[in-house]
């Protein structure tokens, strides 16, 4: 698969950057505009693009599907966990501000920053997921196909 | 101001025209990357009314992620749509006429544009405006009201994603191998990276022989009796 050479240099530039800008958004979302959905959102539209130029089966060794299969159900988790954790320290369910003792603020903090991380990974997971299943029942394409 | 109403007016022009174009057209790969530009157009929009964290994920899900899946989702099926006869037009036209006048009766409740006193700008709004700040110490009220003030709809939105994604592992399976794909045709079970119909024809010769299983990779269990319990999934 020696054509679109360009696409292939351009993309393999461009993808740790698309990367890096879904960590932007996820831990800047505190800040400005972003958070745990569109980053994860973000971060599995670099892995697609990866497969989009570089075939499936490469994107599937990059990211196996096990892990996808693993973070969605633990980012869930990692959401619900922290509403637990809040319900054990003696606070309602998702309520931050008990994680630590005496500082609501800082305790919102924390938690608003695990919420979103199980949110990034729940969805980068599962957008991931939903491309692997699609993508992986038709054969590779010839450019003609189109 | 009156330069971001014409910019507001320009770009609701420009979606009325794609959404014509996409109901006109009869490619559906032209179809799908019409909707991927409507999408952008929707998200310059939301940019230009000032609201960013909708037109990020606009950008993002919309003209990113779910074009590729209707991409993936149209390669299954026919690359044209057929024309809809004349007759089975009305039906449909009728509903969204009805739908339209029902919608245009209902602006006289809306709020005006940019009204301090909506709905939306009194009340509980702009209570979150005035705690987050002593409350949970972040510039983002956006953040603050999805993550900790209405953090239960923000995981039950997880949730649905969570969900939409098993229903289609469920489904379809992530090497396209779920269901009948890991069907066990001539005794042997077919657990691959590919959907057979995605592969050219398996070989019948294929299936007597002893697979030359290599270690760990792509398990193709010959045993007499598969369990019933089936792994999700299959190969890793």
């Amino acid at each position: 698969m020696t054509p679109h050479v360009i696409l292939r240099i351009i993309s393999k530039f461009l993808i740790p950057l698309i990367a890096l800008f879904a960590f932007y958004v996820q831990f800047h979302g505190d800040f400005g505009p972003g958070g745990g959905f569109q980053a994860g959102v973000i971060l599995a539209a670099s892995v697609i693009l990866y497969a989009l130029i570089f075939g499936l089966d490469a994107a599937k060794k990059a990211i196996p599907p096990s892990w996808v299969r693993i973070g969605m159900s633990l980012g869930v988790l990692l959401y619900g966990g922290t509403g637990v954790v809040t319900w054990m320290l003696g606070g309602e369910f998702l309520n931050y501000s008990v994680l630590i003792d005496g500082y609501p603020a800082k305790g919102q903090h924390y938690g608003i920053i695990a919420v979103e991380l199980g949110v990034l990974l729940a969805v980068a997971s599962v957008m991931l997921a939903i491309f692997y299943a699609f993508g992986s029942r038709q054969p590779d394409l010839s450019d003609e196909d189109w | 101001m009156a330069s971001t109403i014409l910019l507001d007016i320009g770009f609701m022009a420009m979606l009325v025209v794609v959404a014509f174009a996409i109901v006109r057209l009869r490619s559906l790969f032209a179809i799908v990357m019409l909707q991927g530009v409507y999408s952008l157009v929707s998200a310059a929009w939301f940019v230009s009314l000032d609201a960013v964290d909708v037109a990020f994920t606009e950008a993002a899900v919309g003209a990113g992620v779910s074009t590729v899946l209707m991409l993936a989702a149209m390669l299954l099926a026919d690359r044209e749509s057929r024309p809809v006869p004349l007759g089975r037009q009305i039906g449909p036209l009728l509903i969204v006429v009805f739908a339209g006048l029902a919608m245009f009766y209902a602006i006289g409740d809306m709020p005006a544009y940019g009204d301090a006193h909506s709905p939306a700008n009194s009340y509980v709004g702009n209570d979150y405006l005035d705690r987050t700040a002593e409350e949970i110490h972040i510039p983002n009220v956006v953040t603050a009201v999805l993550a900790s003030y209405r953090g239960y709809d923000t995981f039950g939105e997880a949730v649905v994603v969570f969900a939409a994604g098993l229903g289609v592992l469920l489904l379809l399976g992530l090497n396209g191998n779920a269901g009948r794909w890991r069907a066990k045709p001539n005794g042997v079970r077919i657990s691959k990276q590919a959907a057979p119909a995605a592969r050219k024809r398996p070989l019948p010769a294929d299936a007597p022989q002893p697979a030359p299983a290599p270690a760990a990779a792509s398990p193709t269990r010959r045993t007499k009796k598969p369990t019933a319990k089936t792994k999700k999934g299959g190969s890793s």
